[in-house]
């Protein structure tokens, strides 16, 4: 069975309704408890997913997105 | 009262050697008298290897320094025949208890699981562990066995030859010359041994400090280990309460990197920020106060040529964990069944590669475990300390995060997976099992199987018709028959769905190789590979 790699193609449905959930969980928060929620929200997705390759591809991209704009 | 760790056991007395006309040349001879030196010691004289202890002290550690014992270092010490002993005395316990801020947030068991002879730990004061080590010595001396420990011997000088090392052993007479045929340096953290040689010891140092008591209450705090992430008596810091025998409490509070160490340890700074944490009603003596940093390192080598490296002076962890006298007896019962074979001309030097690859690769996983439960217990930026606050947060309420929960990974043995001393797998038989793990205890014949093997190696057959021993040049295995028929857990350890199995164990209860029916000359490949003579 081939290991399943990284999603990168659009799977968001409703992608506008998504963002703003997103914005509106940090609505009204201070920086540190902004930076509190964005943890457990990652926690909670990276519990979800469970794929160790899939997770480490992840961090890897994010990395990288990281690097890349800002040398 | 005067302490145990106050008493010279092993005082000054002159040795002929002192007085020869040219110096003697010893077979082995151990640097340090420490839980490894000791235990190293304790299994050569078995092996009926003559061993000589220099300690430059003359007495056990100062203090309870290591206190949690793992159920390896348990079945070890029952190998070393002084396993009971430490039991005896020792507070068992399976259970911890994580605490964020003021909230009880996770319990876990160490030890799940019945069929093991031995519990997940003991708690025990290094200093009795010490003690039992130095009872057996004294023992296997009095039954003719040649071994014993020189105290006030202080190791000042080291010359490394191809046949010998060469010692410079100062007395409260003055120094004399001793030689040995292979020098074992259980020398500790600051290994002058290691110095004296110009070997590197390099790794991480991790800024911060610990001020560990050991207070005598009478407290009905449960016998589990309780750990606690910014608590409201040591705030931003971790502490720690663990139970030992004679009613001495183990407390660890994290401090911090930027303190005045001298001013932590007095008394009148220490006793107020212990009320703090157990209630200013409760009544305590103090036993013993220090304050530590630590380092994660090890040396790149364990072996050069004929001396060989054991325990603290190898390698150093983090305390969380209890990886430190743990490992150094993992790294004892890997080396002394190999250096018995070396001296004994039953097995090539070459065999003592092995040794410093497997105990590398146990270091290097002790270095990584103790390093992560550092990096989450005293996080080193703003964002790891957000990520840490995380899953405490979450674990209150959510099992899922538990698992990420690390207030130290404690000890267990490493299994040598690709190991140079690894021979053919049966992948049909349990993972658990496989070469290169510790052989896992199970009831057996009314008894234990660790119990049952041999101080050689061991040809485990399950439901497998094999002969009484099998040789490969001078070195054998004996068989160790027996039923798993009636037997679920024996089965569930070794067979898996499996009819028959048969396992090649090594002198230290490592699988080497196991097969699911026997082949003669496949059993005599894998015990030539295991016992480095091919
Ligand atoms: C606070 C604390 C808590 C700990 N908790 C645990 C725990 O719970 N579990 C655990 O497994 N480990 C724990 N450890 C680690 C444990 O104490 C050490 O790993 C262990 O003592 C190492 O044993 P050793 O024999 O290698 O060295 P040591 O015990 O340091 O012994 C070295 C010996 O060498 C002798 N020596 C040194 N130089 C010379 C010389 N030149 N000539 C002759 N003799 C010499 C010394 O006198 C000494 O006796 C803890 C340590 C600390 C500090």
């Amino acid at each position: 069975m081939p290991r399943p790699s990284l999603n990168l193609s659009a799977n968001l449905p409703d992608p506008d309704g998504f963002y703003a959930d997103l914005l509106a969980a940090h609505d009204g928060l201070s920086k540190a408890e902004s930076d509190a929620l964005n943890a457990r929200l990652l926690l909670i997705l990276a519990n979800h997913i469970g794929e160790r390759g899939l997770l480490r591809e992840a961090i890897q991209l994010a990395a990288s997105t990281y690097r890349q704009n800002n040398t | 009262m005067t302490k145990i760790f106050e008493v010279p056991l092993y005082p000054y007395q002159r040795h002929k050697d002192q007085d020869a006309t040219t110096p003697v040349r010893r077979k082995v001879v151990i640097i340090g008298a420490g839980p490894v030196g000791m235990a190293a010691a304790i299994d050569l004289a078995q092996r009926d290897i003559p061993v000589v202890i220099l300690d430059d002290n003359d007495r056990v550690s100062f203090g309870s320094r290591a206190i949690c014992f793992s159920k390896r270092t348990l079945e070890i010490l029952d190998r070393l025949g002084c396993g009971d002993a430490n039991v005896e005395k020792g507070v068992t316990w399976n259970k911890g208890r994580v605490f964020f801020d003021t909230r009880d947030i996770y319990q876990f068991d160490l030890l799940p699981e019945d069929g093991h002879k031995r519990p997940a730990f003991i708690n025990l004061q290094q200093y009795f562990f010490e003690q039992f080590l130095f009872e057996r010595i004294q023992e296997l001396a009095a039954a003719g066995k040649e071994i014993e420990i020189r105290g006030r011997n202080r190791v000042e000088a080291i010359g490394a030859h191809p046949d010998h090392v060469r010692l410079e052993v100062e007395t409260p007479e003055g120094s004399y010359e001793l030689h040995a045929e292979w020098l074992i340096a259980c020398d500790g953290a600051n290994s002058p041994t290691r110095r004296m040689l110009g070997l590197d010891f390099v790794g991480r140092v991790f800024e911060d400090n610990f001020l560990i008591a050991d207070v005598i209450m009478k407290a009905d705090f449960p016998t589990e280990r309780w750990f606690w992430f910014d608590p409201p008596f040591n705030r931003g810091q971790s502490a720690l309460l663990h139970k030992q025998p004679d009613d001495v409490w183990r407390i660890d509070l994290q401090l911090g990197w930027d303190i005045d160490r001298e001013a932590e340890k007095r008394p009148e700074n220490v006793i107020p920020r212990l009320k703090a944490m157990l209630g200013e009603d409760v009544e305590f003596d103090l036993e013993w106060v220090s304050i530590y940093t630590f380092q994660c390192r090890r040396m790149e080598r364990f072996r050069h040529g004929r001396v060989l490296f054991a325990g603290d002076a190898a390698h150093q962890v983090s305390p969380f964990g209890a990886r430190g006298a743990n490992s150094g007896l993992q790294d004892t019962d890997n080396l002394c069944w190999k250096l018995a074979l070396v001296i004994t001309g039953d097995a090539p030097e070459t065999l003592l590669e092995s040794y410093d690859w497997e105990r590398v690769y146990g270091a290097d996983e002790n270095i990584m475990n103790s390093t992560r439960s550092t990096d989450f217990i005293t996080p080193k930026s703003e964002i790891s300390r957000v990520f840490r606050d995380a899953v405490l947060d979450l674990t209150e309420n959510h099992d899922f995060a538990r698992p990420l929960v690390n207030s130290g990974r404690l000890s267990v043995p490493c299994t040598y997976d690709d190991g140079p001393l690894n021979g053919p797998d049966c992948d049909a038989l349990p993972a658990r099992t496989r070469p290169g793990s510790v052989a896992c205890d199970a009831p057996a014949n009314g008894g234990w199987l660790l119990d049952q093997l041999g101080a050689g190696f061991t040809l485990l057959s399950l439901g497998v018709e094999s002969p009484e021993s099998v040789s490969a040049g001078p070195v054998s295995a004996t068989r160790l028959a027996l039923d798993a028929g009636e037997n679920d857990t024996l089965a569930a350890r070794y067979l898996g769905g499996q009819k028959a199995a048969l396992y090649l164990i090594r002198p230290d209860q490592h699988v080497a190789a196991r097969w699911k029916s026997f082949d003669e000359t496949a059993v005599q490949s894998a015990l030539a590979l295991a016992s480095g003579q091919s």
